[in-house]
């Protein structure tokens, strides 16, 4: 058995495509240090530092995709994406569209997200929901090594544009350099099953829009992706010896969303609660909810997400982050 | 006017001992995440906000401690912001990256390059309302090559907005070299947009009081904004266990992890051309040797050690206020870590 950690498993797939496709490129601020592996494997040519523009590195992606290169653009943060929002708002998720589906632009954006290390609100935002509330962008956040290295190339592989977002506390990597600056003198709350994982002897891509069962249970569902996921099996451990069977369905991709295996699960229990790490209104948790109810089942219904502003204080960003106790809660309520 | 070298160092010496203590406390582990610091641009701060007045505006980056410490805020609120204290100068929801006083017209942001922007707007309100004042961007050198700071200077220029646009260029972006990303002349941008360029030595807080000073003055008086670019280093890389900077300092327990890696993507049998994949090897080591020669290792060019030479001419009145200081900051500390809030 191979295992490998998150980040490990997503750079090792990327490199398995890149030995088969000289047309992947890689680029972005830092990559020579951050992706220093790659660099001396492929060379200088195919993996790149940016300055630090994101407009103009991710739009220039966006095009050197549509004229034929496969680019992997990585940012630093998702957070950043605010800076170039254009690229993505009115350029890549539209190309397919307005050229009559005739052209495509097969970039792969890569950002890292999601909070839990204290580093405030410009720094720890999901902002999937954003993303995907966009037709034409496929986003995808997967929760351990395997996904994060079979999504990848499934990505790699996709006709289109694909934003790929890493949590932080998934990847040591991250959590090094942005959290802990190599200090032992801060914890954080890292779920050993997403950050290290058993892993295929050679990657195959894992479909897009996918949902996957990581934990099977007879009284409510519990639908979450990323590292929230690993809350949610810690809860349901904890609300199982409550005698509550939580279920918790993970679903890897948020654009497209697999809504068959939403709908047949939540079917199943008649309770659906959303673990999502995103901001609440406007976003993933009432999507799902649409979902249920367009579908015509009766469900209770209730979400766990990010209210506000992610503080910088971390005792506060506990709180206001989900965690296990909120989701117990929430489930303790919806079994009433 | 002629400068009070005494009153420059004691900014920047408050700044400097505020920070090293804000070290410390980071490797205790009581401040999370990233922490910025800005010991080695304590000369360039000093010089500049030493010249502001009640009304004029600050737009900071993410290394704005200094800024907010020389223009008068509370050391206090602010040590126990980065603690994530409920008293802290943002309620402990902000944290070392993104501090505000509103009172003091000072707003920060870790999005690189946004200081253009804000301190625009803080000059359009300041000719509108306040006619006179101004605002001052601080913002590195990688912010350069962001668009919306080359809008900004743009907008200044158009609309002869009173902004002091304050390049704070350690030659570095984070772990990228900036001759590796940045084209042309930096002055050379400024003055294509129409903004005029001021050259100096960041390092040398005498130069830098002048030079901010004079062009201060003639924003005030309405002649349109200014580009001071100002050379300097950062002792500590781009933030608080910078790993170029680890590796240098402890190249026995860091190189291992790093080489691995490196020595399985030379070895790795699909690739590119062994020539190609040295070359590559070649740009990963250089950040780490040219971290090695690095200026920030030089202590020639600590603006502290500078200005101290020339104040040792009273000995006796420099170690009455380094000992002050010293006091001042072991307070602040005190107090801080001796009343802990629920």
């Amino acid at each position: 058995m191979k295992t490998m950690s998150f980040i490990q498993a997503a750079d090792d797939a990327l490199a398995q495509a890149m030995a088969e496709d000289p047309r992947i490129v890689v680029f972005g601020e830092d990559i020579p240090l951050l992706r220093r592996d790659l660099l001396v494997r492929f060379g200088p040519k195919r993996v790149m530092g940016t300055p630090i523009s994101e407009s103009a590195f991710l739009g220039a992606g966006v095009a050197a995709a549509m004229a034929g290169l496969r680019p992997v653009v990585e940012m630093y943060m998702v957070d950043f994406l605010g800076v170039c929002w254009d690229a993505l708002l009115n350029h890549a998720s539209k190309i397919e569209a307005f050229s009559g589906g005739k052209w495509t632009a097969p970039v792969v954006v890569r950002a890292p997200c999601g909070g839990g290390y204290g580093d405030g609100g410009q720094h720890e935002q999901s902002l999937w929901g954003m993303l995907a509330h966009i037709p034409g962008l496929t986003v995808i956040v997967p929760s351990t090594p395997a996904d994060a290295g079979g999504l990848m190339i499934a990505a790699l592989k996709h006709d289109g544009p694909v934003i790929i977002l890493e949590h932080k506390l998934l990847s040591e990597t991250w959590l090094e350099f942005l959290g802990s600056g190599a200090r032992e003198t801060v914890q954080f709350d890292i779920p050993a099953e997403g950050t290290k994982g058993e892993v295929p002897q050679k990657w195959d891509p894992l479909p897009i829009g996918e949902a996957v069962i990581r934990r099977t249970g007879s009284d409510v569902t519990i639908v979450s992706l990323g590292l929230s996921v690993h809350r949610a099996l810690e809860a349901a451990k904890t609300l199982e010896t409550e005698r509550i069977s939580a279920g918790v369905l993970d679903l890897r991709t948020i654009s497209p969303l697999d809504k068959t295996a939403i709908c047949k699960e939540v079917g199943k229990t008649g309770r659906l609660l959303v673990v999502d790490e995103d901001y609440e209104a406007f976003g993933l948790s009432g999507e799902l909810s649409a979902i249920v109810l367009e579908a015509g089942l009766t469900c209770k219904y209730a979400r766990v997400c990010t209210q506000t502003t992610i503080p910088y204080s971390r005792h506060l960003e506990d709180q206001t982050l989900p965690n296990v106790q909120r989701i117990c809660a929430s489930v303790r309520q919806l079994m009433k | 006017m002629s400068p009070d070298l005494w009153s420059l160092y004691s900014l920047m010496l408050k700044s400097r001992l505020f920070e090293e203590a804000t070290a410390k406390l980071w490797q205790e582990g009581l401040i999370s995440g990233e922490m910025h610091l800005g010991t080695g641009e304590e000369a360039i701060i000093a010089g500049v906000v030493s010249h502001l007045k009640d009304g004029d505006a600050m737009a900071l980056d993410h290394r704005g401690t200094a800024a907010m410490l020389m223009r008068g805020i509370d050391p206090v609120p602010l040590l126990r912001e980065f603690l994530g204290h409920k008293d802290g100068l943002c309620g402990g929801i902000g944290g070392h990256m993104h501090l505000f006083s509103k009172e003091h017209l000072a707003a920060s942001s870790g999005i690189v390059g946004s200081e253009g922007p804000t301190a625009a707007g803080f000059a359009l309100a300041a000719q509108c309302l306040r006619p006179g004042a101004i605002a001052v961007a601080f913002f590195g050198d990688g912010a350069m090559n962001q668009g919306m700071l080359m809008e900004s200077m743009n907008l200044a220029s158009v609309w002869k907005l009173p902004v002091l646009f304050v390049c704070k260029d350690d030659g570095w972006g984070i772990t990228t070299k900036s001759e590796s990303s940045t084209g042309g002349d930096l002055n050379e941008r400024a003055r294509g947009l129409g903004v005029q360029a001021v050259d100096i030595d960041g390092c040398d807080v005498l130069k830098m009081w002048e030079s901010a000073g004079m062009a201060i003055e003639g924003i005030r008086s309405g002649q349109g904004p200014i580009f001071l670019h100002a050379r300097c280093v950062h002792f500590e890389g781009h933030f608080l266990g910078f790993q170029p900077i680890r590796i240098v300092r402890d190249p026995f327990k860091e190189m291992p992890k790093v080489a691995i890696g490196l020595t399985k993507s030379i070895l790795r049998l699909d690739g590119a051309s062994l020539r190609e994949r040295i070359t590559g090897l070649k740009n990963v080591m250089a950040s780490v040797i040219t971290t090695l020669r690095d200026p920030r290792r030089d202590p020639s060019n600590d603006p502290i050690t500078r200005v101290r030479v020339t104040l040792q001419s009273d000995p006796a009145k420099l170690k009455e206020l380094e000992d002050q200081m010293e006091k001042d900051i072991n307070n602040v500390l005190t107090t801080v870590l001796g009343e802990v809030p629920s």
